[in-house]
């Protein structure tokens, strides 16, 4: 920055004499926070929390795919008080993949993501003193809570077959409306209204802030990638989330008040019910990985010391994304029985998806070409994130084909699919961004070491967990059962097996940050040095309590990838 | 730009933003009857026509222009789990020319001690059939009611559309399916 803007007061309220620095008392600054950068430490503290009992979840749910049989279900049962009959069983194998979904969707990836980076480099990377609406952004954070303690609540009360909701994430009727009888469905489905208008505040939060709140000078298409890819994952909660509201509300009123959206015998249909979900659905699954999208273009810019390839592709790749990720749904439900027509509709629109895909793969690598390319730890989790993403992709192309889905559908190929995209792509991202930005929110250095033992560990772990699932699912084993023919045992031990070494990742993960809080150094505001160029890069680390009270102003020298340099001197 | 106006223009955007969100809410409500409208029309998901009289001696008439060939229609009948009715065809499959009007018999029968009132739930396989085949007049149509021990015959006068010789997606198709469901009717 070279100049700052006058004449703007930032803090126009009852803080308008206090310093930068001056914090509220404990409770009143993480109970009734205010600031965006706390909200985004609280995020990132609910996430960790919500990925560590996800994750738990499915380590039982490998401990129990570890050989064929049932091993561990019983045990649960009876834990939780139940009778542990064969119905029950199956039943909490079912309660625990309807959790571990849920958890890892809405509790986990979401306030991760957009509520925890979001928040945090958001306001920072456009040169704002905070979000628009500080208070509403408490408020989405305490509904995330409060969906979060309804969902664990549901598992506590009786939901047909035995204790808790056990419908899937998708909560398709009709087993969740006439075969779950029982309270805990109506708390999962709860649980998600909470969480969802949680999410609706905070993308209208994100698009004010964005809208409204740039630096001078910082155009649309100055802006920082990351802040793009939020920009277009509100948009996307924006457009998604109210139908899956209205979805699961008709969900609740055909279980509770005698309605029939979704029910035959009253002319309602519930194939409709899996139309609205996915409608919602797959933007969902762009919501979960976007944001990922634009830490991987910060980080790759940042060490391979050039600016990003092609910036404008890239933004508007991000934005096709959205659009087009509206109108392929249909491709979750090959099987529900459409004409060959719809299929041939829906395989067609969802492979143009992968267009905009590659051109962000291809630029992120045309950005690495020629580079100075430093392998930080930030880094190599976004070389992983990329190789990782990509084998995905590529499933997902082959899943697409609405003749070989058929094949295909609800086995361990879709299983392993959308853990590479989802457990592995964005889980891979966010550990990319954490990194890069630890010193900077938490203004002490991790280890290098540890992190690049983290990411080697969880790389051959999570392999090993989800790459013999293609081979699983292409031989027929069906997702959502807790047994499996003894003809599967191999490949099911391997994957449990990588459970195992993930977990041991997911150690050092937290050994790092308890070494970087009592032996890391004190970071310097740039720690990165000198690929770093965008805004959150001029302040202290961490940042002031209250930053750019004269606000940055983008000069016209400065382009979308450096918005810090001073102006070159005149000739 | 002063905070005044800053505030005023985010109050603009937020308020925007929730109208959109309020509006998509409103179309995932709206997608209810737009959806069983698209299915009625196009007879998507196998989805029956309901045609008059007219409609089926015009399409006689055109049939027998275009001297079509025959149909063998399967019938299929279902309860749900909680329905005391037994419930079955007359006829197990018919043959039937194109634009032909044939009536179709089923018999359904109240095992329980109480008046049951039922619905019926209908499609046709292939699906892609479901636009071609024309019923002028259904039990499906209407509720009915069975007394207990009650046995009635429930008739279902139907036409095969003559336009389903253009569809390619037609060719090959010999045989359809009309299937049938009874579920207990919701109380009003």
């Amino acid at each position: 920055m070279a100049t700052t803007a006058e004449g703007f007061d930032a803090h126009h309220d009852e803080h308008a004499h206090d310093h930068a620095d001056h914090k509220p008392g404990f409770f009143a600054r993480w109970f009734m926070s205010t600031n965006h950068k706390d909200i985004g430490t609280l995020y990132l503290i609910f996430a960790i929390i919500a990925g560590v009992i996800g994750g738990g979840i499915s380590g039982l749910m490998r401990w129990e795919l570890a050989e064929p049989g049932l091993q561990i279900m019983g045990q649960i049962v009876e834990f939780l008080g139940g009778e542990g009959t064969f119905d029950q069983q199956g039943h909490m194998w079912n309660v625990l993949i309807t959790a571990h979904g849920l958890i890892m969707v809405f509790f986990m990836v979401m306030p991760a993501m957009i509520g925890g980076f979001g928040n945090w480099f958001v306001p920072l990377m456009i040169g704002a003193p905070d979000m628009a609406f500080p208070r509403m952004n408490n408020i989405s954070f305490w509904l995330t809570v409060a969906g979060f303690l309804s969902l664990m609540f549901s598992a506590f009360v009786p939901g047909g077959v035995g204790l808790g909701a056990g419908t899937g994430w998708t909560v398709y009727a009709p087993l969740s409306t006439t075969g779950s009888v029982g309270p805990a469905v109506d708390f999962a489905i709860f649980s998600l209204h909470l969480a969802g208008a949680g999410s609706i505040l905070g993308a209208t939060n994100f698009i004010t802030t964005i809208f409204n709140m740039r630096a001078p000078g910082m155009t649309l298409h100055k802006m920082p990638l990351f802040v793009w890819s939020v920009l277009v994952t509100a948009f996307l909660l924006l457009l998604a989330l109210p139908v899956l509201a209205a979805a699961i509300t008709m969900l609740l009123t055909d279980r509770n008040f005698g309605t029939t959206f979704f029910d035959p015998a009253g002319g309602g249909d519930p194939v409709l019910y899996q139309h609205l979900f996915w409608f919602f659905g797959h933007p969902e699954v762009y919501i979960m990985i976007l944001p990922g999208f634009g830490m991987i273009s910060q980080i790759v810019a940042t060490f391979s010391k050039k600016p990003v390839f092609g910036y404008l592709g890239m933004a508007y790749a991000m934005v096709a994304i959205g659009v087009v990720g509206f109108i392929v749904w249909a491709h979750h439900m090959y099987t529900v029985g459409l004409d060959v027509n719809t299929k041939m509709y829906f395989t067609a629109a969802t492979m143009v998806i992968a267009v905009p895909t590659g051109i962000k793969i291809f630029s992120w690598i045309a950005t690495m070409w020629g580079g100075s390319i430093e392998f930080k730890s930030p880094m190599v989790w976004a070389m992983g994130f990329i190789f990782l993403f990509t084998v995905g992709g590529v499933t997902g192309v082959v899943l697409a084909n609405g003749g070989i889905d058929d094949n295909l559908h609800d086995t361990y190929y879709v299983v392993a699919h959308f853990h590479y995209v989802l457990s592995l792509g964005a889980v891979t991202s966010m550990f990319a961004g954490w990194y890069y930005w630890f010193p900077k929110m938490f203004g002490r250095m991790h280890s290098e070491f540890l992190s690049h033992l983290q990411f080697w560990i969880f790389f051959i772990g999570v392999n090993m967990v989800f790459f013999p699932m293609h081979f699983l699912g292409l031989q027929g084993m069906a997702r959502r059962y807790p047994d499996y023919t003894p003809a599967f045992e191999q490949w099911n031990h391997v994957a449990s097996l990588g459970y195992v070494i993930t977990l041991i990742s997911v150690a050092v993960f937290f050994i790092n940050i308890i070494y970087a809080f009592v032996a890391g150094k004190k970071a310097a505001p740039n720690y990165w040095g000198e690929g770093a160029t965008t805004l959150e890069w001029s302040l202290s680390s961490p940042p002031p309590f209250h930053q750019f009270e004269t606000l940055p102003v983008i000069e016209d020298h400065h382009s979308a990838d450096d918005h810090i340099s001073p102006a070159p001197a005149k000739a | 730009m002063s905070a005044a106006t800053l505030d005023h223009r985010n109050r603009r955007t937020m308020l925007i933003a929730f109208g959109i969100a309020l509006a998509m809410l409103g179309l995932g409500y709206a997608a209810v009857p737009l959806y069983d409208l698209f299915c009625r029309v196009t007879g998507f998901g196998g989805t029956t026509q309901v045609a008059t009289e007219a409609e089926a001696d015009l399409a006689e008439r055109l049939a027998a222009s275009a001297g079509g060939r025959s149909f063998s229609i399967r019938f299929d009948a279902n309860t749900a789990t909680d329905m005391p009715w037994t419930f079955r065809p007359v006829q197990v499959t018919d043959t039937v020319s194109i634009g032909q009007r044939d009536m179709a018999t089923y018999t359904a029968r109240n095992n329980s001690s109480v008046p049951v009132t039922g619905t019926a739930t209908f499609n046709v396989e292939p699906e892609q059939a479901g636009r071609y085949f024309n019923k002028i007049q259904c039990f499906c149509f209407t509720e009915q009611t069975l007394q207990p021990g009650q046995e009635v015959r429930m008739p279902v006068l139907y036409y095969v559309d003559p336009a389903v010789l253009d569809d390619p997606n037609m060719e090959g198709v010999e045989q359809i399916t009309l299937s049938y469901t009874f579920h207990r009717a919701k109380p009003e």
